[in-house]
């Protein structure tokens, strides 16, 4: 009887060091690998990525390339993945985030090295907007290599629908953008403007704060410590108030893309929604400037709100020197000019070809926007301005206003979020 | 029998033979207690590893997570030191923990109510018996094998709370058969949206509640219920007097198994909702706390919250269950 235990147990430390075995053996085999973590599993950003990685395996043909996206929830489950990982100390070689203060808590952990002398070898600080590595930067140091540039401040509208309710072009200040949507209101049937669940109303208030405030007091709120207390504050969520009075009553039960899309069919005036919504029109095969159109959102022409994706280095990357020409691909000109006419974006190098991006009228134009060297301003919801924390603040106190009307409430919370931080 | 186990081990135990005229009684006893040790260990070794995994990975995780929320680790890469219940009470002072809880109880009255009532009746109705009650009994189920993302994603659409003019789902119903006032926002009002965000929860569980009940029904004797016939009862007497008193554990049951899931419902609420106040739950709200915000210390002040409320529902029937196996063991 005790030596069928003790055969059990032989058995046992048997297998568990056979399986050990196979798992040290797989590591072995990765001395020249790269491993590359992201969100991305799917529609144009998959294609934008594997073109990526088709550029890093033909120039480094010795190097194994590991695809280490996450599928799901917009980047959360890949979010949840990726912490555990760094906290293990586990991390991939690099990895995709939004740059600018999402990164925060990993550069704060320790988790991130600084790319200064990556972005001086690479001549990236000409590259790039000053004002974009600015904004990207903690403490002086930048952490990240943008791939691309979103504009988060556009205003999508239907042409017809601003026809039929007697509207010339698309208005050019939150006053005008009152009067036309009163105008629809009165002349049609359709939605002034369409919103969908929660977080689109973040959005929406970002750019009416923008469009209100301007490029530098929006900026400036974003200051840990920063006054929202303030008159012009109240006025901008007054105005914020009046343009939420024209939104459909529904829109709760509505994502972003069912909001657009009211847009293209004709269904709504307006929408505030970040460019992504070209590349969704586009699936859609509505017809630019004519079953939709786009502007700057009111008040903030010459602005472009951006959030950007980028990649990392994290400490302690297992082959460090792969990631660094990983991240060479993806800072080169001719990297972003490869991914973002498949992803729908238009690149964060400033001195990108047009001549990629032509076949499509919205890139074209936002390029052209781009490279006329706007003013920038960092997107709140999309992670630029602020960390997490700050943000979900913010997201608590709109979802309550949403649900309780209360414009003071609104703006005390808004202020306590810049307080606390 | 248990002579005879005795005698196998005393047998067993016949290495110290000579010694056993002298010690009889000490002898037995220790023979007694190989017995004992050899009846229950092999069962302890079976068990023992899932006792060590459960120790381990709830026990151990509970007290873990207790331990996390009694700290000011707000930060994953903070430390955190013991600061006793201060995070169990500053969220109560948060605009957002007491809406949440509210909703919770919204959802929890109306889902636990409505299933007991819908399951109860249509038992009741199974049970006065029905043409091809197979096939109702099957059907009412049925939801039960779905899960609560699918239920979900066909409820959001049914429920969708646009006006008149552009309505669709059940609203869309309604004003089909000219019945506009019953027109409503659905789960997006503010104060008790959460009522109608339980009817799909009452569409999922009330089946099962209908077969705990109809078991319950069959499990009264018939004599029983023909005496009470024979005493002049009316058959709305019978139930009432003689199988409904009867049906306490089974309603018991019900409550508890409904109960502790429409605390910590989650995946309904995203299918529907998302990440919105206006439909904010405690499980939501520690997701996005753990995932979002990456505060562990709320996260799991939020989780002992969590766990403590789904006590209040399994503990008393622990309680209850473990006294009634004794009673009836005696």
């Amino acid at each position: 009887m005790r030596s069928r235990w003790r055969s059990v147990a032989a058995g046992a430390l048997g297998l568990s060091l056979a399986v050990s075995a196979c798992g040290g053996g797989g590591q072995d085999g990765g001395e020249s690998e790269v491993e590359v973590f992201s969100w991305w599993t799917g529609g144009g950003e998959e294609a934008g990525l594997n073109a990526l990685i088709e550029r890093f395996e033909t120039e480094n043909p010795d190097v194994e390339f590991v695809n280490a996206a996450v599928a799901g929830g917009s980047g959360t489950n890949a979010q949840a993945v990726l912490e555990g990982r760094l906290q293990s100390q586990d991390p991939p070689d690099s990895f995709q985030g939004h740059a600018g203060a999402e990164l925060q808590d990993y550069i704060e952990a320790g988790y991130l090295q600084p790319l200064d002398g990556f972005f001086d070898e690479q001549g990236l600080h000409e590259a790039f907007p000053d004002q974009l590595v600015e904004q990207i930067s903690y403490e002086g140091s930048v952490y990240s290599v943008p791939v691309n540039i979103h504009r988060s401040n556009v205003l999508w509208y239907n042409p017809s629908v601003l026809e039929e309710a007697g509207v010339e072009g698309p208005p050019e200040t939150l006053d005008e953008l009152i009067e036309a949507m009163e105008a629809v209101e009165t002349e049609t049937d359709a939605i002034p403007m369409a919103v969908g669940a929660q977080w689109t109303v973040d959005h929406l208030l970002e750019s009416v704060l923008l469009g209100s405030l301007g490029t530098e007091a929006y900026n400036a709120l974003w200051e840990p410590g920063a006054d929202w207390d303030t008159p012009e504050m109240a006025e901008a969520l007054a105005t914020f108030e009046e343009v939420m009075a024209h939104t459909q009553e529904e829109s709760a039960a509505e994502d972003w893309q069912e909001a657009a899309r009211r847009v293209s069919d004709g269904e709504a005036a307006f929408n505030i929604m970040g460019d992504w919504a070209a590349g969704y029109f586009d699936e859609l095969g509505a017809i630019p400037e004519e079953d939709y159109a786009w502007a700057a959102s009111p008040g903030t022409e010459g602005t472009y709100m951006w959030l950007s994706d980028s990649f990392t280095l994290p400490e302690g990357a297992p082959h460090e020197e792969h990631a660094l020409s990983w991240l060479e691909i993806v800072a080169s000109k001719e990297g972003q000019d490869t991914f973002n006419p498949l992803k729908g974006s238009i690149p964060a190098r400033a001195d990108a070809e047009p001549a990629h991006y032509a076949d499509n009228p919205y890139l074209e134009s936002a390029l052209a926007e781009w490279q006329s060297g706007p003013e920038l301003a960092g997107s709140f919801w999309h992670g630029v301005t602020v960390g997490n924390r700050w943000k979900n603040d913010v997201d608590t106190a709109v979802g309550l206003y949403l649900q309780n009307g209360d414009l003071d409430e609104l703006n005390e919370a808004l202020h306590q979020a810049a307080q606390t931080e | 029998m248990s002579e005879a186990t005795t005698r196998s081990g005393a047998a067993a135990a016949g290495g110290t033979g000579p010694r056993r005229p002298r010690t009889d009684r000490r002898g037995s006893r220790g023979a007694r207690l190989v017995t004992r040790v050899r009846s229950w260990l092999p069962s302890l070794l079976l068990v023992s590893p899932s006792i060590l995994l459960i120790g381990l990975f709830v026990y151990g995780m509970i007290g873990w997570n207790t331990r996390l929320a009694l700290s000011d680790q707000h930060r994953p890469i903070d430390d955190g030191s013991f600061v006793g219940l201060d995070n169990f009470i500053a969220l109560w002072g948060e605009a957002r923990w007491p809406a949440a809880v509210n909703n919770a109880i919204v959802f929890t009255v109306v889902f636990v109510g409505g299933a007991l009532l819908l399951g109860w009746l249509l038992g009741l109705l199974l049970d006065k018996g029905i043409r091809g009650e197979p096939v109702f009994r099957t059907l009412f189920l049925a939801p039960m094998a779905v899960s609560f993302i699918a239920t979900g994603v066909v409820w959001r659409w049914l429920m969708n709370p646009a006006p008149a003019e552009r309505a669709t789902g059940l609203n869309a119903l309604f004003v089909h058969f000219n019945l506009d006032f019953l027109v409503n926002t659905w789960w997006t009002a503010p104060d008790f949206g959460m009522a109608a965000m339980a009817l799909p929860a009452i569409w999922q569980l009330s089946g099962y509640v209908m077969a705990l009940f109809l078991a319950g029904f069959r499990g009264v004797p018939e004599e029983l219920r023909e005496a009470a016939r024979v005493d002049g009862c009316s058959e709305w007497g019978v139930y009432r007097h003689v199988v409904m008193p009867q049906l306490r554990p089974v309603t018991l049951s019900a409550v508890i198994i409904i109960g502790h899931m429409s605390l910590k419902v989650f995946d309904l609420i995203i299918a529907i909702a998302g990440q919105q106040i206006v439909a904010d739950v405690p499980a939501v709200y520690m997701w996005s706390t753990v995932f979002e915000v990456r505060d562990p210390a709320k996260g799991a002040t939020i989780a002992s919250y969590l766990l403590i409320a789904v006590a209040v529902f399994v503990i008393p029937y622990l309680v209850w269950t473990m006294r009634k196996e004794r009673s009836e063991g005696r």
